[in-house]
């Protein structure tokens, strides 16, 4: 009997994804209490977790998972569809999201109103809700639905920060994220218009009938053009160092390696499931555009990121940079590159999370982001700055860390591809990590911090926790490679077509 | 214990080592001695267990784990290595010694984190003489650059940090730039980056692809320390003496230009060298680094700076060797990594022990020293002569075989350009022992009541030290043959 409610409950594991976080959001507005909001906060997120850790087990043994909502069989209803892909993605996010949620208490009792907590963690699920959403659906008309559930709850999310600046950053990415999404829903549209459908496996099965006729192209174009706003693509970026900076320091960590990364997800599903990459990389050529614009990226953000003195403007900065290595990835259109690109996304969030949270410690102890005020960190709170230096190592791509893993495959990738220059660049632009990561360290461990300043503790071990969780993951996984590569390398194998 | 334990076993104990010290930190005594015990563990289970194997012909393996697909991190034991870790270990317990002496006796400060980090760096250094393959190299050649940092940065002063810049920027930035790139430029080219007898590129890289890779490799390993990417070595002097005389006299700087030979010995193999002549012009580059680098040391008034270039020139001596691409001159080159390394981490400790005897670190003010530290002095002596390369010193038989080696591979000029640095060594070392010996002592300028009366021989544990290794050279020239015969297993195994 239990067993066959576990079973009903596993196979309805995709559309509790959504479902769960959507609901306990709404459960969320009406608590008064900040502390019982983030419990069960705590619960959804963690449990969200397990599932995406089941999903994600299950797919890799069973092949992809096909969910019907309401029973209404795909095309005609809608339906959730879980390759390797989005799986990755899933668990990704996932975990983000919970240890994220973790460390954020303290950070929030010093950020936000007391009673505005437990509308903080209402919209923490519902962006939640979206993020999960966009990645486990199969129907483009309901990625662009959650897409907005997302948005606007990180708009929302952003504009909580405690200077005014936020608000002005919110409505700044309010307005780029509103044009992202209106060319999101027009590609969407059109490519509705000619293949009559809004399922993604049925489209692409259309497309390829169809071929690639004007409308189609514009279509590609349109989506492409929405994604690179919402995933912040040079030039397309001019939202998110703003953004990072003035929000609250555990939404930064939290939509800086989840948002993005799902607006990653979305852009390669959209060029190799449904268009399908010789469609959008020969017909197109979009690998011509994207290469040049990574590559700028990754020195303009770089570059950047050398000169800013508020530390989470600087890795915000280093953010729009290290977007330019995923979309190098997926410009190099072959299975190495593809893989170089996803595994990074995993890798990415890993390190970023992992800064930000550093960050949002440093400023719950320090009550400032600025370089300055990282003098004699090094001595007053030795593990956070620990952590800082084992993710920043992995930033720059030093082996044995999740960024050397990345760096591998792209630079791999590059000359298998015959472009010994690229390959070049990937590696000069890591040097430009060291510089801007070993400005902070050289003060943290070598400034003496003023006579007048006051005596700090350590970080709280509630925040400490999820930091070494993160930064232990940045080595685990640069170790042991086998479950981000590993799924990463055939999920772009899946999507090129190419045989195991 | 099996021989293949033993080398996981050797990469380990300095790890071990650092959590004692870490645990006795409250307790000088304590923590010293728990680094004693560490480096003489080491050195029994490197020379007792493992070099008796290596030397009956085995080639102990140990494989940890496959971090991607075709990358391992695996240790396998050869000559080469087996004798660059006898070096590093041996020398730490040494250095041990002199570190007690010299901390102690210049009051420095924060000295848990400096033994912690030397512990790492050894660790370090015998990852990269163990590698069985490019990867697991650059993985410990990563760990020594990062290990060392605050080893260099040890004061914490304006000028450790600008030092500390220079060193992190430019042995970072060739590792990442060049190595990096190389590494996965061989594992596309040969499926692999196994070292193995003969070299693995043979018929999978060709013509001006060579050259290019050849460069890659022996710039990208900015320990090695070839012109233009010497700036790191003298910059690092600002660390304290033991660190200069172990790391950047032994085990950094070794470790960097055994990457070059091993990997011109084991990736490129001799025979592809020498049939394409790939490495024609690294010779060239070599030998412009020795001369100017001589030329540069007879500049510089700063003996740790003096020794600093000295050492730069030195260490091309090996990348010579292997650049020449014959079996003498790996052979000699191999050999010159031991002989080198006990003649200058002789002549470092010494001046370590000016510096804490006589607060003296300018070569100008060092006359008549020689009577008032006449064991400082002497073993300076037994130091520099072997490193100039004079018999009865070690140092005179890996010259000659290296100059045996440019016969071989029909490269005459090049003999001439290390007969020429002979002479500057000369020109460079001497006037330090002669000044000490043969000059009279400043008379009381007025400034200082007693000038000369302060001044006596360092602690005894900073003397004692030196005075063993320049021993070491003399014993060296005895012993050569074993080296010899050790090193030979490389070439014809």
């Amino acid at each position: 009997m239990s067993g066959q409610l576990l079973d009903h409950l596993a196979n309805n594991l995709p559309a509790l994804q959504i479902a769960v976080p959507l609901l306990s959001a709404a459960v969320c507005m009406v608590l008064r209490r900040g502390r019982t909001a983030w419990v069960l906060a705590m619960l959804v997120a963690w449990s969200s977790f397990a599932s995406a850790c089941v999903i994600f087990n299950r797919v890799v043994q069973h092949g992809a998972i096909s969910y019907a909502e309401g029973g209404w069989r795909a095309p005609w209803g809608i339906e959730l569809r879980i390759d390797l892909l989005n799986a990755l993605v899933l668990l990704v996010v996932t975990a983000i999201c919970a240890i994220v949620l973790t460390a954020s208490p303290r950070s929030l009792d010093q950020e936000i109103w007391q009673e505005n907590h437990s509308k903080f963690y209402a919209l923490y699920l519902l962006c939640m809700t979206g993020l999960a959403g966009m990645t486990v659906t199969g129907d483009a008309f309901n990625i662009f639905v959650f897409l907005e559930i997302s948005s606007l709850s990180s708009y929302a999310l952003i504009a909580q920060g405690t200077t005014r600046r936020a608000l002005t950053s919110s409505i700044q990415y309010l307005v780029m994220g509103t044009i992202g999404g209106t060319f999101i829903l027009l590609g969407i549209g059109m490519i509705y218009m000619v293949t009559g459908t809004l399922n993604i496996a049925d489209m692409a099965v259309q497309l390829a009938a169809v071929g690639p006729n004007r409308t189609v192209l514009v279509a590609l174009a349109f989506i492409c053009i929405g994604t690179g706003i919402k995933l912040a693509v040079f030039p397309l970026h001019i939202w998110l160092p703003n953004a990072y900076t003035y929000a609250p320091a555990i939404v930064t960590a939290f939509l800086a390696a989840t948002s993005t990364k799902v607006a990653y997800y979305v852009l390669v599903r959209f060029l190799f499931s449904i268009f399908g990459a010789p469609l959008a990389f020969g017909a197109l050529r979009l690998d011509a555009v994207l290469m040049p614009l990574a590559i700028a990226a990754m020195f303009a953000g770089s570059f950047v990121a050398i000169f800013q003195d508020n530390i989470k403007r600087m890795l915000a900065y280093s953010s729009i940079a290290q977007i330019g290595y995923m979309v190098l990835g997926l410009s190099l259109v072959s299975v190495t590159g593809l893989t170089g690109g996803l595994v990074h996304l995993f890798n990415h969030a890993l390190m970023k999370s992992g800064l930000f949270l550093v960050m949002a410690a440093v400023l719950l102890r320090t009550g400032s982001v600025r370089l300055e005020a990282m003098a004699g960190l090094g001595r007053r709170m030795p593990w956070t700055m620990a952590a800082f230096v084992v993710a920043g190592l992995s930033m720059i791509g030093v082996p044995l860390t999740v960024g050397f893993v990345s760096k591998w495959y792209l630079v791999m990738g590059a000359i298998q591809a015959g472009l010994w220059p690229v390959a070049v660049l990937i590696l000069l632009s890591s040097l430009l990590a060291l510089i801007y990561i070993w400005r902070v360290v050289e003060v943290a461990y070598f400034r003496q911090p003023p006579d007048d300043a006051p005596e700090i503790e350590e970080a709280p071990f509630s925040m400490l926790g999820p930091i070494w969780v993160l930064a232990g993951a940045t080595v685990f996984f640069g170790i042991f490679t086998s479950l981000s590569v590993g799924a990463a390398s055939a999920a772009a194998r899946m999507l090129l077509g190419v045989g195991q | 214990m099996s021989v293949q334990s033993a080398v996981g076993l050797a990469v380990l104990l300095p790890l071990a080592g650092i959590f004692l010290i870490g645990l006795f930190g409250r307790w000088p005594n304590l923590r010293e001695t728990a680094t004693l015990v560490t480096g003489f563990s080491l050195f029994t289970v490197i020379a007792g267990v493992i070099l008796p194997a290596v030397q009956a012909g085995a080639r102990p393996r140990l494989d940890l784990l496959e971090v991607l697909p075709g990358l391992d991190l695996a240790f396998e034991v050869e000559p080469l290595g087996m004798l660059f870790a006898l070096v590093a270990s041996g020398l730490w317990i040494v250095t041990t010694l002199y570190s007690i002496g010299y901390m102690r006796g210049h009051h420095e400060e924060n000295q848990t984190r400096f033994y912690i980090c030397f512990a790492l760096a050894i660790s370090g250094a015998l990852g990269v003489a163990f590698a069985a393959n490019v990867f697991t190299l650059f993985v410990f050649y990563e760990a020594i650059t990062l290990s060392t940092y605050p080893l260099v940065t040890h004061h914490g002063t304006e000028a450790a940090k600008k030092a500390g810049r220079v060193y992190l920027g430019i042995l970072m930035g060739t590792s990442i730039v060049f190595f990096l790139f190389a590494l996965v430029w061989t594992y596309l080219a040969a499926g692999t980056t196994e070292f193995r007898p003969g070299g693995i590129l043979a018929g999978r890289v060709e013509g001006w692809h060579l050259v290019v890779l050849l460069a890659l490799y022996a710039f990208g390993t900015g320990k090695a320390a070839l012109m233009p990417f010497h700036r790191w070595l003298p910059a690092a002097m600002v660390a304290p003496t033991p660190v200069s005389a172990l790391l950047h006299a032994v085990a950094v700087v070794k470790a960097g230009v055994f990457t070059v030979l091993k990997i011109i010995v084991y990736i490129f193999g001799i025979d592809l060298l020498t049939t394409t002549g790939a490495s024609r012009w690294l010779t060239w580059v070599a030998a412009f680094t020795i001369l100017a680098a001589s030329i540069i040391a007879l500049t510089k008034d700063n003996l740790k700076a003096r020794l600093a270039y000295s050492t730069v020139s030195q260490l091309s001596y090996i990348v010579l060797g292997g650049a020449l691409a014959t079996s003498a001159g790996v052979v000699g080159g191999g050999m010159h990594i031991a002989m080198h390394a006990m003649g200058k981490i002789t002549l470092f400790f010494c001046a370590g022990a000016i510096m804490v005897g006589a607060h003296k670190t300018e070569i100008s003010e060092m006359d008549g020293l020689g009577r008032r530290m006449p064991f400082t002095f002497l073993a300076f002596l037994l130091g520099s002569l072997s490193v100039i390369g004079l018999p009865p010193m070690g140092g005179s038989w890996s010259k000659w075989y290296l100059i045996l080696g440019t016969v071989e591979a029909d490269q005459l000029a090049m003999m001439g350009v290390l007969m020429v640095s002979s002479l500057l060594s000369i020109g460079y070392l001497m006037p330090v022992v002669g000044r000490a010996f043969f000059r009279p002592l400043p008379e009381d300028d007025g400034h200082d009541h007693n000038p000369a009366g302060g001044i006596h021989e360092a602690p005894f544990l900073c003397v004692l030290p030196p005075v063993l290794t320049g021993i070491g050279c003399v014993v060296a020239f005895f012993y050569a043959e074993n080296i010899y015969e050790l090193l030979m297993g490389i070439v014809a195994p």
